[in-house]
């Protein structure tokens, strides 16, 4: 993997996102050997259900989809482009107005073209999760 | 329009059984350059999705919505273009609906990508 940009979400982010993830508020947390984790703080321009104040579904979604992407990275060392080829999410619960959401992804296998991703999403306690997710990715060039 | 929907840009264009949500290409809906975030594509999708189940659910007297899951297949990049999504409510029953949607730029028959939804009704 000599042939690949060394991959240190710190530098890549500097802990903030542009374009949509941007938008939507997005912040780097932490990420490991295959995982990584983003932060997501409430905002009024997030919001599905004005009555409630609860966010929509979309932004948690959008979320995951980065949160997964960077587990990718984080497993291979290294930058490579690649495309969500799926992604399913459930919903356990609505998230709590107010609450940061903290997005989780595991990357837990690779072959030659696909990631296989996994995680879950929180609003304060880990074991209370807001959303349940599954999905894959693929490198165009291959991932090795 | 919902805040979310305001922050995705998204326009509305009644239809007889669904609306189609119109979402022109800009900055806060971009991912790697040149291209739609797929959570950008995903939360237009759901709204899509949403708008048709809300206007089936009111020809039968209303309904809270509830959504239960979503699973986006991504199939062409989303490129600097207008982007359109519009849901159909396969089956709608007294408690759960099922709900595809699918969102494209040129031709809705070849879409950039499509979904399927589950919701929990409450009547």
């Amino acid at each position: 993997m000599t042939d690949s940009p060394r991959f240190d979400p710190r530098k890549w982010f500097g802990g903030r996102f542009g374009g949509h993830g941007g938008r939507l508020g997005m912040a780097f947390q932490d990420c490991g050997a295959d995982w990584s984790e983003l932060a997501l703080p409430y905002a009024e321009a997030l919001v599905g259900d004005p009555a409630s104040g609860v966010i929509a579904s979309g932004p948690i979604l959008a979320l995951m989809d980065v949160a997964a992407s960077i587990a990718v990275w984080s497993k291979l060392e290294a930058f490579k482009a690649h495309a969500t080829l799926d992604l399913r999410i459930d919903y356990l619960r609505p998230a709590r107005p107010g609450q940061t959401v903290i997005g989780r992804a595991e990357c837990y296998r690779i072959t030659r073209s696909i990631a296989f991703v996994r995680g879950q999403a929180h609003d304060g306690d880990p074991d209370d999760p807001i959303a349940h997710v599954a999905g894959t990715f693929m490198a165009v060039e291959g991932y090795r | 329009m919902i805040p979310y929907g305001e922050l995705l840009g998204l326009e509305i264009e009644p239809g007889e059984t669904a609306p189609t949500l119109v979402m022109p290409f800009a900055t806060d809906v971009i991912g790697r350059p040149g291209f739609l975030h797929g959570g950008a594509i995903g939360g237009l999708l759901e709204v899509a999705a949403i708008g048709a189940l809300k206007q089936a659910l009111e020809a039968e007297g209303g309904g809270r919505i509830k959504p239960i899951n979503l699973t986006v297949d991504y199939m062409r990049g989303g490129r600097d273009k207008v982007t359109r999504a519009r849901g159909t409510v396969t089956r709608l029953g007294s408690r759960v609906a099922n709900v595809e949607a699918i969102a494209w730029q040129d031709e809705p028959d070849r879409p950039i990508a499509a979904a399927r939804m589950n919701y929990l009704i409450v009547r």
